[in-house]
């Protein structure tokens, strides 16, 4: 990892149990700011759980428990002095299946700004929805349908849509999990596209199943193995050059 | 005897499942080439079936026929000397004589002709015994040898069996219906003829209720109004009183059930509520009038208020008790059917729990919970015992909850007890409450039907 990009967050000896099993062990990971970190690794590798330590979102499975440091700028995310809902406002998700709110468009985006009073009026509220959705680049779909339900969208546009009210909120990380794989190729490649974009302004964590996906979107990759960091670096590194074992044989398609 | 022609009927059904079965499996013994359709179990139940529900069928019409037909041959029977120039209920009476004297009851010394009625009856009614058991033995013959002889290796049985099984579905969904029906028409019959005595406009918008005419001319009795306002405005007053104690329990209990309670403490309570539901509503009625009136009397007057014994807000209160289960249980329900990915979107937003569930979650649930609270409204209007109970009789426009009040179920009741005639409008005015009861619950639940399927997919 070159030395001029900083560490926006960062893992130190992180282990999940889940009750008595244990889903991560030692994990050493830093997220860059700006960049794309992709989480790679077979199913049930603990990728998911590592990025969902990143926002505390493993705090609403009762029998979660995670020990070791994770830190936001430098900030330990599980000390008692931080908010959870503050963290959760800086460190913002999009999940696996795109959940929107059986609401209207307008008001999924606006959900985010309005619950953490970020606008005055109304005025203000429309302008950072109209932002938001233009970032998520679903702006020019929607725009004459705002008070519809974003149920009613397909399901690339409800991912978008998702997307938008992740942003709306002004989150400083994204945490993406498997963002596309409900998605057809078509709106994988739009969101994959947005992702690009989107890392001007937001440090993005995504993990993946698609390995083409990862080698598309991401600056750095970590690959995750049985609830074990394998390896990380450069993702150019890691695809052509990995130095691990499994790692070679993993994005070679031997293990997975 | 009908008793011993259904035990018949269930082992005639078994032999022709066994006959029907045996030829199944020859079938599969015999196939060369070409293969058999139905399993052997099918062509059994094609068999049994078939000599099984005609039989019933034949069996149900005779019971239902035989007593008139046997009726009028006994009347016809009676000597014209003893019967000329009675009235209809007169020749009743005969016959309700006849007939007690046959089953061995003899109060006196009946007259000749009367003795002779029921020894006639009783041996009628043993040859129709008899012909019944021989009718139904004789179709239940002929339909095994049909279609036994029906039965080959290309016989669609499973098919045949399953159209059966389909018809009894449908014919077991229409009788619920015809039962509804039956009940308006019922209703809608004995409220015309209530309206043909007191105009509609004076039940729909009269301001006074005395119903308590009198039906014979000796007896002492109120001049008799039938403004119905009243009694409707009691049932409105004792219905919110109990959804405004329902409703906010019942909902906070399904929030905290759904959402904050342990998984232990859950399944502990919620069964626990459930059983309030359970209580024979008697048991809350005489809770109400013993428990809680006297209490809420005792506490009007420690503030100087004036308090009837019978008080709305001692029946209402007991009645939001019993509803709450409704509200608390399916809110609950429904709260918990709401995709969790729905809460957890919420949630990696930075919206703490309480944002989540009231931004998020009761949005999502609401048809579960407006259904949930329409089925307690209708339970509340429709709740008669406890009203009765601890309510009072007489109707009066008041909205002050210490007062008595009076409900629609509550007057119904009062009105088809005691001294009653079937022409007089006091008894009919009882139809014409229900009959609007009844439109009134049919609304509501139209409406939650309306809302539940207006929301129902929206967050799928």
């Amino acid at each position: 990892m070159s030395e001029q990009i900083k560490v926006k967050m960062r893992g130190e000896n992180v282990c999940v149990h889940y009750g008595e099993k244990q889903a991560l062990f030692d994990v050493n990971l830093d997220i860059g700011t700006n960049q794309v970190t992709s989480l790679i690794g077979p199913s049930g590798c603990g990728k998911s759980t590592f990025l969902r330590c990143l926002n505390r979102m493993n705090d609403t499975i009762d029998i979660c428990r995670v020990t070791g440091d994770l830190t936001l700028d430098g900030q330990n995310i599980y000390d008692r002095a931080i908010d959870v809902v503050e963290l959760r406002a800086r460190v913002g998700m999009v999940f696996q299946k795109p959940n929107p709110f059986p609401k209207s468009i307008y008001e999924n985006v606006a959900y985010g700004p309005r619950i953490h009073g970020l606008t005055r009026d109304k005025t203000e509220m429309d302008e950072v929805v109209e932002n938001s959705l233009k970032r998520a680049g679903i702006w020019e779909e929607v725009k004459d349908r705002l008070d519809q339900p974003g149920t009613g969208l397909s399901g690339g546009q409800q991912q978008r849509l998702c997307i938008a009210r992740a942003i709306a909120t002004k989150p400083e990380v994204l945490l993406m999990d498997e963002p596309c794989s409900a998605l057809d190729p078509i709106a994988t490649a739009i969101i994959e596209e947005l992702i690009d974009e989107l890392r001007e302004n937001f440090t993005i964590a995504i993990v993946t199943h698609s390995m083409q996906q990862a080698a598309r979107v991401s600056q750095k990759t970590a690959f995750f193995h049985l609830g074990k960091l394998i390896e990380e670096g450069d993702t150019e590194e890691i695809f052509t050059n990995p130095q691990n074992k499994k790692t070679q044989d993993y994005i070679t398609g031997r293990i997975g | 005897m009908a008793g011993y022609l259904i035990l018949t009927i269930i082992a005639f059904s078994l032999i022709a499942f066994w006959i029907g079965r045996s030829a199944g499996n020859k079938f599969v013994a015999d196939a060369q080439g070409t293969t058999v359709h139905s399993l052997p179990g099918y062509h059994g139940a094609f068999v049994a079936v078939w000599v099984g529900l005609p039989a019933l069928v034949l069996l149900l019409l005779w019971l239902v026929f035989q007593d008139n037909v046997i009726d009028s041959l006994l009347l016809s029977s009676l000597p014209q000397s003893e019967i000329a120039g009675l009235t209809p209920a007169q020749l009743n009476l005969v016959m309700t004589e006849i007939k007690t004297v046959a089953s061995g009851t003899i109060f006196g010394e009946p007259a000749p002709h009367i003795m002779q009625g029921a020894e006639t009856l009783t041996r009628w009614r043993g040859i129709a015994g008899w012909a019944m058991v021989a009718t139904s033995v004789c179709l239940m013959l002929l339909m095994l040898f049909f279609t036994r002889s029906r039965l080959s290796a290309r016989f669609r049985a499973r098919n045949q069996f399953e159209a059966v099984i389909s018809g009894l579905m449908i014919f077991c969904s229409v009788a619920a219906i015809l039962t509804t029906i039956g009940i308006i028409v019922s209703l809608l019959y004995e409220s015309y003829a209530f309206f043909q005595l007191v105009p509609p406009h004076e039940f729909f918008f009269g301001l006074n209720w005395e119903p308590q005419i009198a039906i014979r001319e000796d007896q002492v009795a109120g001049a008799g109004a039938f403004g119905a306002v009243p009694v409707f405005y009691g049932t409105l007053v004792i219905a919110t009183l109990a959804m405004a104690v329902a409703t906010p329990i019942g909902l906070f209990t399904a929030i905290y059930l759904a959402e904050y309670a342990s998984e232990r403490f859950r399944n502990i309570v919620k069964p626990i509520l459930e059983i309030l539901a359970g209580v024979p509503t008697v048991v809350y009625g005489f809770f109400a009038v013993l428990t809680v009136a006297p209490a809420i009397r005792e506490a009007g007057t420690l503030m100087g208020l004036a308090t009837s014994p019978n008080s709305a807000l001692a029946a209402g209160g007991v009645m939001g008790i019993m509803i709450i289960p409704f509200i608390s249980s399916l809110s609950d329900d429904a709260i918990r059917a709401v995709p969790r990915s729905m809460s957890d979107g919420s949630l990696a937003m930075g919206a703490t729990r309480a944002e989540t569930i009231t931004r998020v979650l009761l949005p999502a649930a609401l048809p579960g919970i407006m259904g949930g609270i329409l089925l307690a409204l209708s339970r509340a209007i429709g709740e008669t015992m406890i009203v009765v109970m601890a309510a009072g009789l007489i109707a009066t426009m008041t909205i002050n909850p210490l007062d008595s009040v009076t409900t629609v179920t509550v007057q119904i009741v009062t009105l088809l007890i005691g001294d009653t005639a079937f022409d007089s409008p006091k008894t009919l005015a009882a139809f014409a409450l229900g009959l609007v009861l009844f439109f009134v619950t049919l609304c509501l639940n139209v409406v939650a039907l309306r809302i539940v399927q207006k929301y129902r997919e929206q967050y799928e």
